[in-house]
């Protein structure tokens, strides 16, 4: 069932006017961060969005939780228009929707015990009489493997993992049906990681909690998710079933991306690039579909055009010209 | 096995800071052949980089290196400041992780490389100012920086993350050195630079017969680049051995249990095996195994007696009671 849709979603960037621009009369420039993005995401189900940096997919990411209003485009939580909502339902969306952060150091109030950023949350929302918030701070250090004692504790008492379960208790205190992690294991010690991935597999399940999450870590991805959106410079350039789409990646960027993240198996060493060139500057993207000038099978056309994303005679869309029913890597 | 060209033996760091003595490295022995890749894997705070800093002695003055550094046979940590200053960039060259605050930001590219160049070479001797520009629009084309000549002249923040790095690696290659030292040379970088880079140094390691030392946090980088790997936890060696052996039959508890939680490997969405706790704090000393509080495999001597490292197949030793009882990896 379809719990989150988006479409035609956009957001863009406008640069400041320096004294230089103004001179030589030039236009402020715009960055399409997030460029005419649709998908939708069901209810229990796990998305991943994957690309690089410039990619805009912690854009995308702020703008499903409404730390940015986009530009043009929609977006339908159970059927409501979610940037149409009144105020009572958009603090309604605000709290069913919520954001793990990369690095909670930098989300949570150093100020505060774990114990009080949580108890702030409850009594915000009004989750819990306040008779309830002492034993549901503990409830929700529990569900995230924390001893009691952590209510006591300051951000800087705790590891780089303990941190992330209690930015994971915090947005869950408030009872989120979706939560949207940004790289939520990247900033944590290789030993550590599987920690944390354990612990969103199994609330997830246990909750029954909608998850998308960001990340430039295929494996994480291969790992976690049911679905997996592919972005390259602000637009979904294919989007499919995790297995299918890791056995057989449509899109030439999917495919390169795929050979380019190195493997934990030795043995498939070889010295040929899995892609040439440079990512291109957001602010400048090439015409056309945004990849042609880095893909391995471009045609004149693909610098005139640009694709858009859809089955092209398969079982999932992808965005590219070139793409035939059956392609494989 | 070929005679190491740098050999590392009982390699001691320890830091003197204002709450004690931090004991960073701790007894390593690493060896590199010439032409060879060699990983040196761990997490932070493991002493991977500090390892790599001590070799060409490039650590603040609070730190104290016991051991020896053996280069092509002379002790590095011996060694008079003068002879050191002609080994570091001309036989033994660095590429750090961060080029933005490697390269000088005031300084064009080719003025860059025209320095290492002009110091190992001798300003007017051997080199003269024209050999030294061709030289270095040579070296951009080798590391893959189109129209080299305009790119001579540019500074470092018109370069993108990637061509940084690889302008590093231009610099370092400048005195055509016979080992690269490589700090994590492409964790701040995108998955497909960060796949040129890697490919990048292992053609320019068998074009120039280069050996270069790897410093990672990441496996996958491991198995897709290196001949060898050293495993480090907490300041301390646990595990040295071919790539594929480690990979196969890792005969350290860490090893195994690092390997056994990358996801991506196994069934989709099944839990994966994590390491509980946290690494340890290195300020602290502990008497027994380092690993031994998040171990699955430990025995009642681990936490008080130290394992001594063993040799247990061919190029192939690890510092672990347990080394016996680990399974092989399903691959």
């Amino acid at each position: 069932m379809t719990l989150l849709e988006i479409e035609h979603l956009s957001k863009r960037f406008t640069g400041r006017r320096t004294v230089a621009s103004l001179l030589r009369g030039r236009v402020r420039p715009v960055v399409r961060a997030v460029e005419d993005v649709s998908f939708e995401v069901g209810r229990g189900e796990a998305l991943g969005i994957v690309g690089e940096s410039g990619c805009g997919k912690s854009t995308l990411a702020r703008c499903l939780v409404r730390l940015h209003e986009p530009d043009a485009g929609t977006m339908r939580f159970e059927g409501s228009d979610v940037l149409a909502l009144n105020a009572a339902s958009r603090r309604r969306y605000n709290r069913q929707v919520q954001m793990v952060f990369q690095d909670p150091f930098g989300s949570l109030n150093p100020r505060m015990t774990a114990g009080q950023a949580l108890a702030e949350a409850l009594a915000v929302h009004r989750i819990v009489p306040s008779s309830r918030i002492r034993s549901r701070v503990g409830e929700l250090l529990d569900d995230v493997h924390l001893p009691p004692g952590a209510a006591e504790r300051y951000p800087h008492e705790f590891s780089g993992g303990q941190r992330q379960r209690v930015g994971i208790a915090r947005a869950l205190a408030v009872e989120p049906t979706v939560l949207i992690a940004d790289e939520p294991v990247s900033a944590l010690d290789v030993s550590v990681q599987a920690q944390i991935v354990n612990l969103l597999l199994e609330l997830q399940q246990r909750l029954g909690l909608t998850l998308i999450f960001i990340t430039h870590d295929l494996r994480l991805v291969k790992h976690l998710s049911h679905r997996v959106a592919v972005m390259y410079l602000g637009r979904i350039v294919e989007i499919g079933p995790t297995a299918e789409l890791f056995t057989n990646p449509r899109h030439p960027y999917t495919q390169a991306l795929i050979r380019a993240a190195p493997q934990v198996r030795p043995g498939r060493r070889t010295v040929e690039d899995a892609v040439r060139g440079e990512l291109p500057s957001p602010l400048a993207p090439p015409p056309g579909c945004a990849f042609h000038p880095r893909c391995p099978i471009a045609e004149s056309g693909c610098a005139r055009e640009a694709p858009v994303l859809d089955q092209r005679g398969g079982t999932w869309p992808v965005a590219c010209h070139l793409a035939s029913p059956r392609s494989t890597v | 096995m070929s005679v190491p060209i740098l050999d590392v033996r009982g390699l001691d760091v320890v830091f003197r800071t204002g709450r004690g003595a931090v004991h960073a490295v701790d007894g390593v022995d690493i060896t590199v052949a010439a032409g060879e890749v060699v990983g040196l894997v761990g997490e932070s705070g493991s002493g991977k980089s500090v390892t790599l800093r001590a070799i060409l002695r490039l650590l603040h003055e609070n730190a104290e290196i016991g051991g020896r550094v053996l280069w092509r046979g002379e002790d590095l940590l011996a060694m008079p400041a003068e002879r050191l200053r002609s080994v570091r960039g001309r036989e033994i060259a660095v590429v750090f992780q961060e080029p933005m605050s490697a390269l000088n930001p005031v300084l064009p590219i080719g003025l860059q490389i025209d320095e290492v160049m002009a110091a190992h070479f001798g300003r007017s001797r051997e080199m003269s100012r024209a050999a030294r520009r061709a030289r270095a629009l040579e070296l951009l084309d080798l590391v893959g920086i189109a129209s080299a000549a305009e790119r001579l002249d540019q500074y470092p923040h018109e370069f993108s993350g990637g061509m940084r790095q690889r302008a590093m690696i231009a610099i370092a290659l400048a005195a055509e050195p016979a080992l690269l030292l490589a700090d994590e040379p492409t964790t701040a970088l995108d998955v497909t630079i960060q796949d040129q880079i890697l490919k990048l140094l292992l053609r320019l390691g068998r074009e120039l017969e280069m050996a270069l030392l790897l410093v990672t946090h990441d496996f996958g980088v491991v198995a897709e680049t290196c001949d060898r790997v050293a495993v480090m936890y907490a300041g301390r060696l646990c595990e040295v051995g071919g790539v594929a052996d480690v990979f196969r039959r890792p005969l350290h508890a860490y090893t195994a249990a690092l390997l056994g939680s990358i996801p991506g490997e196994g069934l989709a969405r099944s839990m994966l095996t994590p390491i509980p706790g946290q690494p340890p704090r290195i300020d602290r000393p502990f008497p027994g195994c380092a690993f031994a509080p998040r171990c699955a495999y430990v025995e009642p001597r681990c936490h008080d007696e130290r394992p001594p490292f063993t040799t247990l197949a061919p190029d192939h030793g690890s510092a672990c009671h347990a080394s016996a009882r680990l399974p092989e990896r399903a691959q």
